[in-house]
């Protein structure tokens, strides 16, 4: 099964759930389950291939240009953990069946569960730093969303707000760090990257992209001083935080760091940041873990401690070490997971994960007993289980590393870290199991079915069974990963017995020392409390608590709710930036010939100049103000007339009709005249503004009309192959439809869009208190007494079908001379809006019925279709074509594909005109607008007929 | 030629912008109209101006004038409707909500200058 598909399956898996929502627990868990075990077949199917030492690979250009490109492998250590990801979620499923309750709204757990999964499984399969970003970021996106699973729970939301932040904080730096990895290695695939070490351990740039690399993994993986976002994320249920927190999400920062680890480890400076962070996490989070009450939050320290011991043998850079954490990785996730599973039984058998409210379960849930017992001593690190066996290993290679010149150093303290993690993980045992039953408990204790103890028993089975055979059970897969890891093969030659060694001593040390420490537990419990330590949440809620502030106190500085305030900040910073652009941007002077002005473009301006100094000299009286912005637009589309643009003079002067209507209708109910408000002070600081921007930008504009061109500009090509590739003749129209039809495609979307949320605007207005409003409005301007005029009406039909027929013909030919889609449409809606104006919107309504909705979906879906079009030719999206036909009658005449574009462009323009209008118009008639039933007030053959 | 354009996009940019300094929603939206001109003359002018030479493919025609300008601006036009109607209808919206048509926040509904220092959280509150 190809890489690319295996990747796939899980989003598959997650869309079932989120269909069958109403279908109950049995039918999400089973479709979530069928694609992760399909996912897993197929993973499977590659063990052969891989263990010969082959790589497989899948590759899908996506964006070449950018070096992003959908490549998945998988080699050993994608198989590892692969497998670590499908199976435990597997085993999560089953579980999370029977944990949830009937309440729990099972669809959008199976949802958020799969989407995880794939998330995870994209980041272990991807071969290419970019594609694996993106599932880097999606699995916080997704952990978000499983830890905030019980919105109705305060930590449950507070948790996964804290595990976004400290995680996509990290997921942030990382992007940098890859980006500069990337650049340095000239590639962003994985394969490539993994074979510059060289160029990337002498470039100057690796202490910053291995520190912010670093910052992603380690707040991933939950390091010192990062580790405190994992516990307040186990408010999440339980299954969650044994699929989050033992095979998935704290483990990406590990394979982050494994994956890289041929590239990045080996020197002093990988050494001394990654072991020492692994080591510090490792015993600090130990010794924590023996205090915690909450038997959940005890797994999470524990999870922190053993991460902080993979992260440490990462950090030795030694190939022993490399394949001792790759076994660890193993051995934790088989007995985490089973320990979580466990500690969710007991919440859910006994109804309270508090330590100190337990005990004596051993009799009351036995086979929980055995279950968690196998566990936690694995956890422990006792023989013959398979935690021994890695434990023994880590403090192997802890005795070989040097700190500082100090050789027993990391050894003693890797001891130390033993020895705490014996105590906790005796503790969970004892204070759980052993002790005298109590009557107190929540609930009556029992064991639960079947559905929930076999995940964790099949686990604890594995534990049992790696511990006794290592040689046979793990040797395969170890080897599969380490040889990855480190990029040359390992034979690693697991095994119980290693004879009476250093490590075995220091084992035994660590046991003695465990037990001893148990059995202190009380009085360093009371001890511990006695003394107040710094909480990690407090710490953080003060530090987001202080940039929220921080923000807020800037935010509320520069924006008051005064728009004019933060609109002239926003000017005045206009400003600037381009002075400061201008005198460091080497202008070099005017180099082009001005043209010489012509009497009539020079009325044209002086006209365009008055109107627009009467348009601020008179903008109070609004109607006189809507007169002076048709004449401005009038100059303006003169002026591209002149200028050789006789498309854009077409567009703004039929835009400039439509506009002038909306605006007088909207006038309608706003004031006509804006009353004196500002003090002269402020008037004239805004006037300074306003002049400033106006010379900065007609300033900017001249330099670049007097400057030549300072690359050749791409309009060549568009030129030459316009009639070639476009088949059109007018050039402008072809870019519309052709060279950049996909911008096309996106705006007439968005004006639809504009439309649509005109008519939801109006919607709200209608139903609400403005409703209320418009039912009773009173119009304070006098009223016309002929106000549907007999010559207007009369004109305005006999222009009618003349309107018409002259939007068809600017729509055909549009394609070969000025017109087009755009214009038509524009004509079109002015010569229905005239109806509307001289015989009344509801006269008019009652006569035509189009659906001007429809309309503009029609538009944009007869513009997508001509696109998709194209695919069928075997070309790209949007791609036209064009032929020349000959009909009997007529004479021959071109056809382009482009055409069924234009027309989409057609409809939508005029739909979303006409709503617009429209949604204005139904504000008239809740106004209480009359409606007439006649075309006109004064109808002389109305009269004659009488 | 260069000259007068670039004197009326100054002009179309210098009322435009003090107009959307106004504190009623209509002085606004008769800036922003302003503010399309000025822009769309400015984008329209980068293409460098020519008189008399269409970009429309003609024989014999030696010079055309750069047509990407044109069609960027094209879209452009159409687009300012459309953002125009929409800002229209919400300054209607508010004038019929609230009563009046100012753009600025009511003072009363700002925020006190001594309450910025307190605590204000994102979020629901429970953080």
């Amino acid at each position: 099964m190809s890489p690319a598909l295996i990747a796939v399956l899980p989003f598959i898996g997650a869309l079932l759930p989120g269909l069958l929502i109403r279908s109950g627990r049995d039918i999400a868990a089973i479709s979530s389950a069928t694609a992760t075990f399909v996912a897993l077949l197929g993973l499977c199917l590659h063990i052969p291939a891989i263990m010969a030492g082959e790589v497989v690979t899948a590759r899908f250009d996506w964006l070449p240009s950018l070096g992003l490109n959908a490549n998945f492998r998988i080699d050993g250590l994608g198989l590892l953990f692969g497998i670590l990801i499908l199976g435990i979620g597997l085993l999560i499923i089953a579980y999370a069946r029977y944990y949830l309750s009937r309440e729990d709204p099972a669809g959008v757990f199976y949802t958020y569960l799969m989407l995880f999964q794939g998330a995870m499984l994209g980041i272990v399969l991807s071969d290419n730093i970019l594609l694996l970003l993106i599932f880097w970021e999606l699995t916080s996106l997704s952990s978000f969303l499983l830890i905030g699973y019980w919105k109705h729970l305060p930590e449950g939301r507070q948790g996964a707000r804290m595990a976004l932040t400290v995680t996509g904080m990290g997921g942030l730096a990382m992007i940098a760090g890859m980006l500069i990895l990337g650049n340095i290695a000239g590639s962003f695939d994985i394969t490539d990257i993994l074979a510059s070490r060289e160029a990337i351990q002498t470039s100057p740039y690796y202490l910053p992209a291995l520190l912010l690399i670093l910052l992603g993994a380690f707040t991933k993986s939950a390091q010192f001083p990062f580790h405190f976002w994992l516990p307040h994320a186990m408010a999440a249920p339980t299954p969650v935080s044994a699929y989050l927190h033992s095979a998935t999400m704290v483990k990406a920062g590990l394979f982050l760091m494994a994956r890289l680890w041929p590239v990045l480890s080996g020197t002093p400076e990988w050494f001394y940041i990654v072991a020492t962070t692994g080591l510090i996490t490792m015993v600090l989070a130990a010794w924590i873990a023996i205090f915690r009450d909450d038997l959940k939050s005890l797994l999470a320290f524990s999870t922190v401690s053993h991460l902080g011991l993979i992260t440490m043998l990462l950090g030795f850079g030694t190939e022993a070490a490399a394949v001792a954490a790759m076994f660890h990785i193993v051995n934790h996730a088989t007995f985490k997971a089973a320990l979580f599973m466990t500690a969710g039984i007991i919440d859910h058998e006994a109804g309270t994960r508090s330590i100190a409210r337990l005990g004596g379960l051993r009799r009351l849930m036995p086979v929980t007993f055995v279950i968690g017992t196998v566990a936690a001593l694995s956890m422990a690190g006792i023989p013959p289980l398979n935690g021994f066996l890695s434990k023994e290993a880590m403090l192997e290679q802890a005795t070989h590393a040097v700190w500082q010149g100090n050789p027993w150093l990391v050894a003693a303290m890797a001891t130390l870290g033993a020895l705490f993690s014996v105590c906790y993980s005796l503790r969970f045992v004892w204070q759980v199991f052993f002790g005298p039953e109590r009557n107190d408990y929540p609930h009556k204790p029992h064991d639960p079915g079947f559905g929930l103890w076999s995940a964790p028993a099949l686990l604890a089975v594995l534990v049992v069974l790696i511990g006794l055979f290592p040689g046979s059970m793990a040797d395969w897969l170890v080897e599969a990963s380490a040889s990855a890891v480190t990029g040359s093969a390992q034979h690693p030659h697991l095994a119980l017995w290693h004879g009476l060694n250093l490590p075995l001593a220091l084992s035994a040390v660590a046991l003695a020392g465990g037990v001893g420490l148990l059995a202190l537990n009380r009085p360093l419990l009371a001890a511990r409390a006695a003394i107040a330590w710094p909480d990690a949440k407090a710490i953080f809620d003060a530090i987001t608590r202080a940039a929220t502030c921080a923000a807020g106190f800037f935010t509320d500085r520069l924006t008051n709710g005064s728009m004019s305030r933060a609109l002239a900040a926003f000017a005045l910073t206009v400003v600037l930036c381009g002075l400061w652009a201008f005198s460091t941007g080497g202008y070099q002077g005017a180099t082009r010939p001005m043209l010489p002005v012509q009497p009539v473009p020079l009325v044209g301006w002086a006209a365009l100049m008055v109107a627009t100094c009467c348009m601020v000299a008179f903008h109070r009286r609004r109607i006189l103000a809507l007169v002076l912005v048709g004449i401005i637009g009038l100059m303006v589309s003169v002026s591209f007339i002149y200028l050789s643009a006789p498309d854009l003079a077409l567009t703004q002067i039929s835009v400039e009709v439509v506009t002038v209507v909306l605006l007088l209708l909207a006038l309608n109910f706003l004031p006509k005249f804006t009353v004196i408000e500002s003090r002269d002070r402020k008037r004239g600081v805004d006037a300074f503004i306003a002049t400033l921007t106006g010379l900065g930008f007609g300033a900017l504009a001249y330099a670049i009309m007097r400057s030549d061109f300072a690359f050749s500009p791409i309009s060549e090509y568009m030129l030459a192959n316009s009639y070639k590739l476009g088949g059109g003749d007018n050039v402008v129209n072809v870019i519309l439809v052709d060279f950049r039809g996909y911008d096309t495609f996106g705006e007439i979307t968005v004006l639809g869009i504009a439309a649509l949320t005109i008519f939801a605007l109006t919607e709200t207005l209608l139903a609400g208190a403005s409703g209320r409003r418009l039912r009773n409005w009173v119009h304070g301007s006098r009223r016309a007494g002929d106000r549907h005029p007999l010559m207007l009406v009369v004109v305005t039909r006999l222009i009618l079908p003349v309107s018409l027929v002259v939007g068809l013909y600017i729509f055909l030919r549009g394609h070969n001379m000025p017109g087009g889609g755009f214009v038509a449409g524009l004509v079109v809606s002015v010569a229905l809006v005239s109806q509307y104006m001289a015989s009344g919107f509801a006269w008019a309504q009652e006569r035509q019925k189009i659906n001007y909705h429809a309309l503009i979906g029609a538009g944009v879906i007869a513009a997508g279709l001509t696109g998709i079009g194209a695919w069928f030719a075997g070309l790209p999206f949007l791609s036209s074509t064009y032929g020349y036909v000959k009909l009997p009658g007529l004479e021959e005449f071109e056809l382009a594909s482009a055409m069924g574009f234009d027309l989409g462009v057609f409809l939508c323009v005029m739909g979303a005109v006409m709503l617009a209008l429209n949604s204005l118009s139904r504000i008239a008639r809740q106004a209480g607008e009359t409606v007439n039933l006649d075309p006109m007030d004064i109808d002389p053959s109305r009269e004659a007929r009488r | 030629m260069e000259l007068l354009l670039s004197s009326a996009i100054g002009m179309l940019t210098a009322a435009g912008v003090y107009l959307i300094l106004r504190r009623r929603s209509f002085a606004v939206v008769l800036g922003m109209t302003m503010l399309s001109y000025a822009i769309n003359l400015f984008l329209f002018s980068t293409g460098r101006l020519v008189v008399n030479a269409p970009p429309i493919l003609r024989d014999g025609a030696t010079a055309y004038t750069d047509p990407l300008p044109q069609a960027l601006v094209l879209t452009a036009i159409v687009i300012s409707f459309g953002m125009t109607a929409v800002v229209v209808m919400m300054a209607l919206g508010a004038f019929l909500e609230g009563g009046d048509d100012r753009v600025d926040m009511p003072r009363a509904d700002r925020l006190p200058a001594d309450s910025l220092s307190g605590n204000r959280m994102s979020g629901d509150g429970d953080a």
